[in-house]
């Protein structure tokens, strides 16, 4: 099974798996990273970082570093003056944050290993490194608390001139969760702890900034260049128009470069202060240490559900480990998840309450699905368990509970509508790849053969498309800014076209999808449209890349900007062939009046008549340009149903994913070659927190898993090859019709395999268990069950 | 530090050069000769971004000094096309999106035409094995499977350079770019 069949209709380039315009220059080696640039005279910057988990800096002598002959400067805390501290762009309405001051360096203390207390600059990028080592700190160490429930207790404090670790609680929920309850004929409760992962984008973060005449130029590895822009204009007190951030080539993000990072910032700082570019590229060591995590959090969740399966109430409760600061979105992840706390179903009451804390260690932020995942591995896995409670096929459980296809738009019990679904016909679809029936059997077959093998299955829905921003704003959710997306669609005299978005794509492929929307809207080729983004030079104003926004709402703004300049068209056509711009339409690459295709213009003839404007009458505008910016009406709602078959060797814990069926629905496909892509990966991301990887802190502080060696990135080895089919259900949010699917598969993905390594478990007498399934943790819980 | 002087061929160009003792090849190659193809996401050789060929096989050249590289024979990914026709792998990593933030994909392409000039015609399962040193974290390898697997259909994948120019490899590679789906 691969793609699905896209008719080819007319000419259109939507649908198509067009093969990527970005890839010749990626494949061939000719791409341009942060880290492939250099200018003349660049310097290096090199971070001396705290060993400690929380200590009193007591001194810092850096004669040593600044005796070699190749270091020009070494910075501590003392030396910056920023304007102000690093952002934190959450503060809901009526709620109190408890939220400390972070900046790119430690004011005399340290709060996580890693916590950076003086930069070192200098012309080499081996020898700034040498330098760094000889800064020698003396530190008093204090006390350090890294289990979030020891740190609710406030006897350890993260940070000792704050008044509790506790940073906020936050509370969503809608319906009558008692009565719900009271209802009830059964109530299970489970706690479900979902660990601290990392982003592990293979580029490690990197920074170069040089300022020239008073204007600062920024390179980033960054998802988001136009945010960067307005902190460091905040931060340095520089008038925003004079910094122009450019995020390059980038290699990934997953949500860990949606960061505005204290390196960011003093790369800029010290490329002003000193006259000389400045640079820093990260070390995969220091990306586990402080490029921020994700996850960490411990639900409590309570279903009540009647005995067929209905759910009458669900409810949960999060404590959050934030970690030391708050950073962009720290504390605001979890609540995201609250907004979909209901899944696919019609929960009639649904309650989610937060908890935030910190600890002493790095600080946890969007990670890929940000809160989403959280949210529906806590409902998925606890309909499981529901129906394994009640003697009922989970599948039956989900039917009973799915909102009908016929209800949408839906609005859940805390008052989100849906925008649209069809949760039957994901699962449908997916059952016509996995015959559970005959599953069972070889199921049974393969036991009595000591292989426990189990099917696992999560159907989804999720949130995204951020945002409308009336919903998340300052007066509403609380976000400091808002959701807009933005583009600009210029055809040049030639005809070719130059499409600028305010998305920052570092991987997904916007110059190709974008391109084919453009092409059909204008009657050209998409190899004759280029796609211009992560620049905040060029084009206008944009809120760049994240929550699988790029297409719902930046693609929509492209559309809008596309049909503002077909707008145009029509009147320089009407106008040329006296007729009306509303009987101007595109038939076959040419612009013609509508049942007269002997006469008509295709796209470079019709940019010749704006461009070259003589018989136009005074009252129209030459030029064929146009911007639009988009707010949208309402979030858009991806769906699906995934299945995870996996084996469990009980001898050894070993857990092996022996097949993936991923049926998806994020709308009509513009491109379905890179939809599968972001699915296959997204899989991944779940299937790697599901059984692989962890991120690992000692009770100490210590970062245990502190490389690539220690924290286990899935490889091509450990997986199979997955089988991937969709659904089309339209968006009536945009004219597109598309919702996002960036996230969707990390969405899915870690329930998937939760429910089916519990489904070979349990004949092993182990009912619940939280990953990451390692063969350790898997073992153990064996053994203790037999006991 | 006192510099040592090394020579070597890079993509059939031979350069000679003082480097520190401790420079890695790497670095030697991306910092010094220009080719910022090879990329660097680890420090502890396991992501093989900076898989490059030498003397023939696949290196990671964040663990080879460019000491040791002297008087070898270096091969990055500026040097697998052949003008402008690419290398069978790589026009199988295009047709098949094996690729989407790209970071990876030069070691990759590196690594797999290594693995089909040992094994020509690799399973499914012999392919994700000898890809194990090359973390991927946006394709979840899926369509780098297929790529490699598409790959080893044209008869010369696994060599260097691209062998567009002889006739049948260069009908070969035609063959595979029509049967693509995209533009
Ligand atoms: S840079 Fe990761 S293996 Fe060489
Ligand atoms: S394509 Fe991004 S890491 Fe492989």
């Amino acid at each position: 099974m691969t793609a699905i069949e896209t008719p080819q209709a007319d000419g259109r380039h939507v649908g198509r798996p067009l093969k990527r315009k970005e890839d010749p220059r990626l494949i061939t080696g000719r791409a341009t990273y942060v880290d492939d640039l250099n200018p003349v005279g660049t310097l290096w910057m090199a971070f001396v970082r705290s060993p400690e988990a929380h200590a009193t800096i007591t001194s810092i002598d850096a004669s040593a570093a600044l005796a070699r002959e190749d270091v020009v400067a070494v910075y501590t805390a003392e030396d910056l003056d920023l304007a102000a501290p690093l952002p934190m762009a959450w503060a809901p309405p009526g709620i109190d944050l408890n939220v400390p001051e972070h900046w790119p360096l430690a004011r005399g203390r340290v709060a996580h290993v890693g916590d950076p207390v003086a930069v070192v600059i200098g012309e080499d990028r081996y020898s700034v490194v040498d330098a760094a080592e000889d800064v020698i700190v003396e530190y008093e160490p204090l006390p350090v608390v890294t289990d979030p429930e020891e740190a609710l207790r406030d006897e350890v404090l993260v940070h000792p001139d704050l008044p509790s670790n506790t940073v906020h609680e936050w509370s969503l929920g809608g319906g009558d969760l008692e009565a719900g309850f009271a209802e009830a004929d059964v109530v299970i409760e489970r706690r479900i702890v979902n660990h601290r992962t990392a982003g592990g984008a293979i580029e490690p973060r990197a920074v170069l900034a040089e300022e020239r005449a008073g204007h600062l130029t920024v390179w980033s590895s960054t998802q988001i260049p136009h945010f960067l822009r307005l902190f460091l204009s905040i931060m340095l007190d520089l008038s925003e128009e004079r910094v122009r951030v450019i995020a390059p080539e980038v290699g990934g993000g997953f949500g860990s470069k949606l960061q505005i990072y204290g390196e960011e910032i003093l790369a800029a700082w010290a490329a002003r202060k000193l006259g000389r570019p400045v640079k820093w590229c990260e070390t995969r060591s220091e990306a586990m240490m402080v490029t921020h995590h994700g996850r960490d959090q411990i639900a409590t969740v309570r279903v009540g559900a009647k005995r067929d399966g209905t759910v009458t109430a669900f409810h949960a409760r999060i404590l959050a480990d934030l970690g030391a600061y708050m950073m962009l979105l720290t504390p605001m992840v979890p609540s995201l998840g609250a907004f979909v706390m209901s899944g696919c179903y019609r929960f009639p009451a649904v309650q989610t309450d937060i908890v935030g804390v910190m600890t002493h260690k790095f600080a946890t932020d969007a990670i890929r699905g940000a809160g989403r995942p959280e949210a529906t591995h806590m409902i998925e896995v606890a309909l499981d368990q529901l129906a394994v409670e009640l003697g009922l096929d989970p599948l039956e459980v989900r039917r009973r509970n799915f909102i009908p296809a016929d209800a949408f738009p839906y609005e859940t019990a805390i008052g989100i509508t849906y925008d649209s679904g069809n949760y039957q016909g994901t699962l449908d679809k997916l059952l016509e790849h996995v015959d559970v029936e005959a599953f069972r059997a070889e199921q049974e077959r393969l036991r009595a053969e000591g292989v426990h093998r189990g099917i696992g299955f999560c159907t989804y829905t999720e949130i995204c498309g951020l945002a409308p921003s009336r919903a998340v704003g300052p007066s509403a959710f609380g976000l400091q800014g808002g959701g807009w997306e933005s583009a600009l669609v210029r055809v040049h005299l030639t005809g070719a076209v130059t499409v600028y978005t305010g998305t920052s794509p570092h991987g997904q492929g916007h110059e190709t999808g974008f391109a084919q929307i453009v092409a059909d809207r204008l009657g050209t080729d998409p190899q004759l449209v280029e796609v211009i983004h992560g620049d905040t030079s060029q084009g206008p104003n944009g809120l760049d890349t994240y929550g699988s926004r790029s297409l719902a709402v930046g693609g929509e703004a492209i559309a809008r900007a596309a049909d503002k300049v077909v707008a145009r068209i029509r009147r320089f056509v009407a106008h040329k062939l006296e007729a009306a711009p509303e009987d101007i339409e595109l038939r076959d690459g040419r612009w013609i009046v509508r049942g007269s295709p002997d006469k008509g213009f295709t796209l470079p003839e019709v940019a010749g008549l704006a461009y070259i404007p003589e018989d136009i009458p005074q009252d129209m505008e030459p030029g064929l340009e146009e911007v639009a910016f988009y707010d949208p009406g309402n979030f858009v709602f991806p769906f699906g149903a995934h299945a995870a078959i996996v084996d469990v060797d009980p001898e050894t814990g070993k857990v092996t994913l022996v097949r993936y069926v991923a049926v998806d629905d994020c709308g009509p496909a513009i491109n379905p070659l890179l939809i599968d892509g972001q699915v296959h990966g997204g899989i991944v991301h779940g299937v790697g927190q599901a059984l692989y990887e962890q991120v690992v802190y000692d009770e100490s502080g210590q970062l245990v898993t502190g490389t690539f060696v220690d924290y286990a990135l899935p490889t091509a080895a450990e997986l199979p090859s997955f089988e991937t089919d969709r659904t089309e259900t339209p968006s009536p949010v945009n004219s597109l019709g598309v919702k996002g699917v960036g996230e969707a598969g990390t969405i899915a993905a870690s329930a998937a395999v939760a429910n089916a390594v519990m489904d070979a478990l349990r004949p092993l007498g182990v009912t619940y268990l939280d990953m990451p399934y390692t063969p350790m943790r898997v073992w153990n819980a064996i053994q203790e069950a037999a006991r | 530090m006192s510099e040592v002087p090394v020579r070597l061929s890079v993509n059939g160009r031979t350069h000679e050069v003082d480097v520190e003792p401790r420079l890695l090849l790497v670095h030697l190659l991306r910092d010094r000769l220009g080719l910022t193809g090879t990329h660097v996401g680890c420090d502890t050789t396991s992501c093989g971004a900076c898989t490059v060929h030498l003397d023939g096989e696949s290196v990671k050249s964040c663990t080879v000094l460019a000491v040791q590289a002297d008087g070898c024979e270096v091969t990055t990914i500026e040097g697998l096309a052949d003008g402008d026709a690419l290398h069978p792998v790589q026009e199988a990593f295009w047709e098949d999106h094996g690729l989407q933030c790209g970071f990876c994909t030069p070691g990759m392409i590196m690594r797999a035409v290594d693995l089909l000039a040992h094994d020509p015609d690799p399973t499914e399962e012999e392919i994700r094995r000898g890809l194990e040193g090359n973390l991927c974290r946006c394709t979840g390898y899926h369509n780098i499977v297929r790529a490699v697997k598409d790959a080893a259909r044209h008869p010369h994948a696994g060599r260097i350079p691209a062998p567009g120019v002889s006739a049948d490899g260069a009908g070969a590679g035609r063959e595979l770019a029509q049967e693509g789906l995209g533009a």
